[in-house]
């Protein structure tokens, strides 16, 4: 070859070149896609809160999400009604699912700010259901859920998600054995204080028989995962109970 | 193979037993730990890894003669990198439940030494074809020994392969468990899989005595 690839300059220019096609090449692809990733989340969303509720493809047996082609029209169709709660003020907002948690949360560190908190509210065979969002920190990364409730604040079934949990161990929260425990568990002890649900260590109640005790059988070896799960259920559900006492009292 | 000479041949199988390069060359060990504590983890990485290895190697070789030397580790990181994102990319868009499933594990396909490593040692110094069919090869070989790896795991730690219940259910006590079998919780955590490889490592040294260095 007739290029003398070891000279400074042609160092310099092959990395300017390489630079500009691989950035430009990966800025095209990104852009293009964008579109088709932003709906897939948006779907996600619908699916995730019908997952919670218990509206499933298969209602008998596995449990599956809706599929995606049919995600707008049941979430149109289960949820009657989406609130968004802030400074205790309630208003409907068709777009309610739409609220980025991440962002509300950021803003919430600010005390004057208050936080607008969606609810979903979701009717099936008869039962009404309160759909909130939860979101918080996991071992290595960001892990958020949906959690539905009735109107004692008595979960009815549950949706969790992670980013980069670890495989076998703590991404095993989303698993069907994890999530379907809290179903029936109550976010309220005996003497109605407001505790959450615990991810609890070798609680004697693997098959969580027992409902009234604010504990699920936590997962081995996630110990860091199943406690971020129980910090979020007790930080960002207790924000809904103000809501909760007032639809009681009505 | 009558596609390939008889050289050619060898650039695949070498790597899937008397080379391979995790139990031969030790390479790859950091993945191989990290993301076989499932069945189904070990073979999306595996496919990954034979897709970004193969297309790599034959980019890779396709610039071996302009390639700066001075910058060529950057120029080989940034091939995989950018061939990563585009895997990722892609798949969030045309394959989203897909994309959910593997998680980090696209991600993780840059950090995994072996594709550094046939860069250098093999598509900087040949043609296209030859480094594509190395890629292959090194790819088939990790991916190998990461399903038996992923296999024994999941297996043995968590009673299940692919997610069906193979030795009955723990809680129920159903099946093996039923005559008092329990989950090994160990093979979940990553020292068992270096334990693992450790007994491959072993087994096939000693089907094969020409492995076994001097001193």
């Amino acid at each position: 070859m007739a290029i003398n690839t070891d000279k400074n300059s042609y160092t310099i220019i092959f990395s300017v070149i390489m630079v500009l096609v691989v950035g430009s090449l990966l800025a095209f692809i990104a852009q293009g896609l964008k579109p088709t990733i932003k709906e897939n989340e948006r779907i996600e969303i619908q699916q995730n809160i019908l997952y919670a509720m218990g509206v499933n493809e298969n209602e008998e047996g596995s449990r599956e999400f809706i599929a995606a082609e049919k995600a707008e029209k049941t979430f149109a169709e289960y949820i009657k009604k989406q609130l968004v709660i802030q400074n205790g003020e309630v208003t409907e907002d068709e777009n309610a699912y739409l609220i980025d948690i991440k962002k509300e949360k950021n803003l919430a560190k600010d005390p004057s700010y208050s936080r607008r908190l969606p609810l979903f509210v979701g009717e099936k065979d008869g039962k009404t259901y309160y759909v909130a969002p939860i979101r918080g920190k996991g071992l290595w990364d960001a892990i958020w859920g949906y959690v539905a409730l009735n109107e004692d604040m008595v979960v009815q079934g549950v949706f969790f998600d992670h980013k980069g949990e670890t495989p076998g161990l703590g991404a095993n929260i989303k698993e069907r054995f994890f999530m379907d425990d809290f179903t029936g568990e109550k976010l309220f002890d005996a003497d109605n204080n407001f505790v959450g649900i615990t991810a609890a260590k070798g609680n004697a109640d693997p098959k969580n028989d027992n409902k009234d005790d604010n504990e699920v059988d936590a997962i081995a070896g996630a110990t860091i995962t199943g406690d971020g799960v129980s910090a979020m259920l007790k930080s960002d559900l207790r924000l809904y109970v103000p809501y909760f006492q007032k639809l009681k009292n009505n | 193979m009558g596609l390939l000479s008889k050289k050619d041949s060898k650039l695949i199988l070498d790597p899937l037993a008397d080379n391979n390069p995790i139990t031969i060359q030790v390479l790859g060990i950091c993945s191989a730990l990290a993301i076989t504590a499932q069945l189904k983890a070990s073979i999306v990485m595996a496919i990954s890894v034979i897709f970004v290895l193969g297309i790599g190697n034959v980019v890779i070789s396709l610039m071996r003669n302009v390639i700066p030397s001075k910058i060529r580790i950057i120029v080989q990181l940034v091939v995989v990198a950018a061939l990563v994102i585009i895997v990722d990319q892609i798949l969030k868009a045309y394959a989203y439940t897909l994309s959910k499933e593997l998680s980090v594990f696209i991600g993780l396909i840059i950090t995994n030494c072996i594709i550094m490593g046939r860069f250098e040692a093999f598509a900087l110094g040949n043609g296209p074809w030859r480094s594509f069919l190395d890629g292959i090869g090194n790819a088939l070989g990790y991916g190998v020994i990461l399903i038996i790896v992923g296999f024994f795991r999941e297996l043995l730690g968590s009673g299940t392969l692919l997610g069906f219940k193979v030795l009955g259910d723990p809680i129920e006590k159903t099946g093996l468990y039923a005559i008092g079998y329990e989950n090994n919780g160990f093979m979940l955590l990553s020292p068992m899989a270096l334990i693992v490889v450790g007994i491959i490592i072993w087994v096939q040294r000693s089907k094969n005595k020409a492995l076994i260095e001097e001193h």
